[in-house]
């Protein structure tokens, strides 16, 4: 299979591909962060549920052999961790941002704990759905062997959009996103809602962490998750808490992400780390480019603490 | 008011119990911190042996372990209080920005381009300068890039209104991946092979030793940090304004207050700490700049400095309450068979009770003296 002659072609669909391949724990990280944030509650713990969600899908996946099961797992142990963040998080005076971050270094140390006998066997993996059939070209079959989770994924940010929109449970949970009073005005229970928000948040971040244990780059290690978690919850922030948004800036994510793994392969190595960085700084510069000192953020929940 | 003068109870209260009611309401005061944090780690400590019991194993012996590996002998208290070391200038980086409301977490970030900026500092000096200046310019080098890095943080938040907790965040990221291009590329020693590092600092060039311990200097600066943190925030008219700016911005806007110099002055004072103890690692501990320099410095500070409730004094004892828990976690990977990350799990247990303790601050009356008459 020598240069079989797309040359610097090699690179866009080299992105693309990785950005399809990166993007899908960001995506359910970023729609389950969408979900808890627009009920006004924020959880920077998902991080540590990725990880979590990671471990125990791997985990299950390893005892049971089959990686869906793992995927099932892993979302009821991620809605565990919600459910505990949302708990603490309704007593007065008990900050949600450092909960989160309590939950994260718990969530990874757990993880660490438990996983620590998991290193070594091999999971079966998720399936992929080869999308690129009709070329005869390995690189571009290789960049359309799309994951199963991935098209749920997308699948889940359409249907969150119209939900958010035109379902009952959705303008719930935009009312008490937007303000507590309002909803116990209206007879809804605030802390209920944003209970069920932050742990059906915290499942979906879990399969995040599934599909990286199981499909991409596909083993149980301590250092599986780089922040995406974390990331993630910037991303919600430049998705202006629209799911449609989340998955286009995951997939900007992932081919950001991809950009090294993209240029070595052609023979740039030059500054091969600072590749590394390019999501995180991405992140960063898109930040500041749409946050605003004097205003908060067009389409954020009223009731959110993060971005007062 | 002469009405008031003339009931019986109002004057009984006033004034027989007046010279001992004032100590009385100062240490109700200052107990209720201390009572609470202490409950509060009496309920981590037992959800963390319900966990081990879960497992299997005895929290007793685990506990035995922990006091034996951290605390039990000199030798493992001086093991102790070297770790206590960063993690006291870590907690700092915390517990500053703290006291202006801001939530920062990426003190990680400082911690790995300090040591590599003291490195870099060192590489054309060590060797022919004289070892104290040459010590002071690494300091002075890490003292600045922390402060950059995590007054950055700060300067964002005040001037654009990005987020601080995530913005610190990535920026900690970015740290790492310059130090690795660091480390791999133009600092790069060709002498180290499988784990590249930055040319070793000569061994007379190293942070020695306390006089009589086994200990580096690097606790004492950590101290003599804290010390002056608590100094800066508790007596100058610059700590006054930054906690009046902590609690009520608008307030301190009105009184014509500099937020903004506030906020990215002690954001990046805060991350100078922080990267000195980066300098501590490479010229104490590493002797040179490498991936050992993330060891998680930063995530813990996270913790000492909230348990300590930002006060920059109880962060002394904290740190070095927690350099024991690291230290003694060898002790237990070997004699128990546990993970290493067992020191992780409790740090976490232990981080998450005492968050959700702080809704108990003003419910216990005892500890309110503004509620006593009511009751008395």
């Amino acid at each position: 299979m020598e240069e079989t002659g797309i040359g610097i072609w090699g690179v866009p669909l080299a992105i693309l591909a990785g950005a399809i391949r990166v993007s899908t724990p960001f995506i359910f990280v970023s729609l389950g962060e969408t979900i808890t944030e627009r009920s006004g509650r924020i959880n920077l713990g998902l991080e540590g549920t990725l990880v979590f969600g990671a471990m125990t899908a791997y985990a299950v996946a390893v005892m049971t052999n089959s990686p869906w099961l793992g995927v099932l797992a892993a979302m009821a142990t991620g809605a565990v961790f919600g459910l505990v963040h949302g708990w603490i998080c309704k007593w007065p005076k008990v900050n949600d941002i450092a909960i989160g971050i309590a939950m994260m270094q718990f969530g990874l140390g757990l993880a660490f704990f438990l996983g620590k006998s998991f290193i070594q066997p091999a999971a079966p993996h998720l399936p992929a759905i080869p999308l690129g059939f009709w070329s005869s070209m390995p690189q571009i079959q290789a960049a359309l062997n799309i994951n199963a989770l991935f098209i749920l994924g997308a699948a889940l940010a359409f249907v969150l959009w119209w939900a958010f929109r035109n379902t009952r449970v959705g303008l719930i949970l935009r009312v008490v996103g937007d303000s507590t009073d309002a909803a116990r005005a209206m007879g809804i229970d605030p802390d209920r809602v944003r209970l069920l928000a932050t742990a059906v948040g915290g499942s979906l971040a879990a399969v995040g962490g599934a599909y990286l244990s199981l499909y991409y780059p596909g083993s149980w290690n301590e250092g599986i998750s780089s922040g995406q978690g974390l990331m993630a919850v910037a991303l919600v922030i430049f998705a202006r808490w629209n799911p449609i948004g989340c998955f286009l800036a995951a997939l900007l994510f992932g081919g950001a992400g991809a950009l090294g793994p993209a240029l070595q392969s052609v023979g740039v190595t030059q500054g091969y780390y600072l590749f590394y960085a390019a999501p995180y700084m991405l992140t960063l510069i898109i930040m500041i480019a749409t946050s605003s000192p004097t205003r908060s953020l067009a389409g954020a929940p009223g009731a959110l603490s993060l971005t007062k | 008011m002469t009405v008031q003068a003339n009931d019986p109870a109002i004057s009984v209260v006033s004034e027989k119990p007046a010279s001992l009611r004032p100590i009385l309401e100062w240490m109700a005061r200052r107990a209720e911190p201390i009572a609470i944090g202490l409950a509060a780690i009496l309920i981590g400590l037992a959800l963390f042996s319900l966990f081990i019991l879960a497992i299997g194993k005895s929290p007793a012996v685990l506990f035995q372990l922990m006091y034996t590996g951290g605390f039990g002998s000199w030798f493992s208290m001086q093991n102790s209080l070297s770790r206590a070391a960063p993690l006291l200038l870590t907690a700092l980086c915390v517990a500053l920005p703290a006291r202006l409301g801001l939530v920062i977490i990426g003190g990680e970030g400082a911690v790995v381009l300090g040591g590599v900026a003291a490195a870099a500092m060192a590489m054309p000096l060590a060797g022919f300068a004289p070892v104290f200046p040459t010590l002071i310019l690494m300091g002075l080098a890490a003292m600045v890039i922390g402060g950059i890095w995590i007054g950055l943080a700060g300067f964002l938040r005040h001037y654009r209104g990005v987020n601080e907790t995530i913005s610190s965040l990535l920026l900690s990221y970015i740290a790492i991946a310059l130090m690795n291009q660091f480390v791999e590329g133009p600092l790069r020693d060709p002498a180290s092979l499988n784990k590249p590092s930055t040319r070793p600092l000569p061994a007379d060039y190293m942070l020695g030793n306390i006089p009589g311990m086994d200990v580096h200097w690097g606790l004492l600066i950590g101290i003599i940090a804290c010390i002056l943190s608590w100094v800066l925030i508790e007596v100058t008219s610059f700590g006054f304004a930054a906690r009046i700016a902590g609690g009520n911005v608008r307030a301190a806007q009105i009184q014509g207050l500099p937020v903004g110099k506030l906020i990215a002055g002690f954001t990046a004072i805060a991350g100078s700490f922080a990267g000195l103890a980066g300098m501590i690692e490479v010229a104490a501990v590493q002797g040179s700049a490498n991936a050992s320099l993330a060891a998680g410095y930063g995530y813990t500070g996270i913790l000492v400095a909230f348990l300590a409730r930002h006060n920059p004094l109880a962060i002394i004892p904290v740190a070095i309450l927690l350099g024991g828990i690291d230290a003694s976690g060898g002790l237990i990977q070997r004699r128990m068979g546990l993970p290493d990350a067992t020191v992780l799990v409790l740090q976490g247990t232990l981080f998450i009770v005492i968050l959700f303790c702080e809704t108990f601050y003003g419910r216990f009356r005892i500890f309110n003296p503004d509620l006593w008459k009511r009751s008395l």
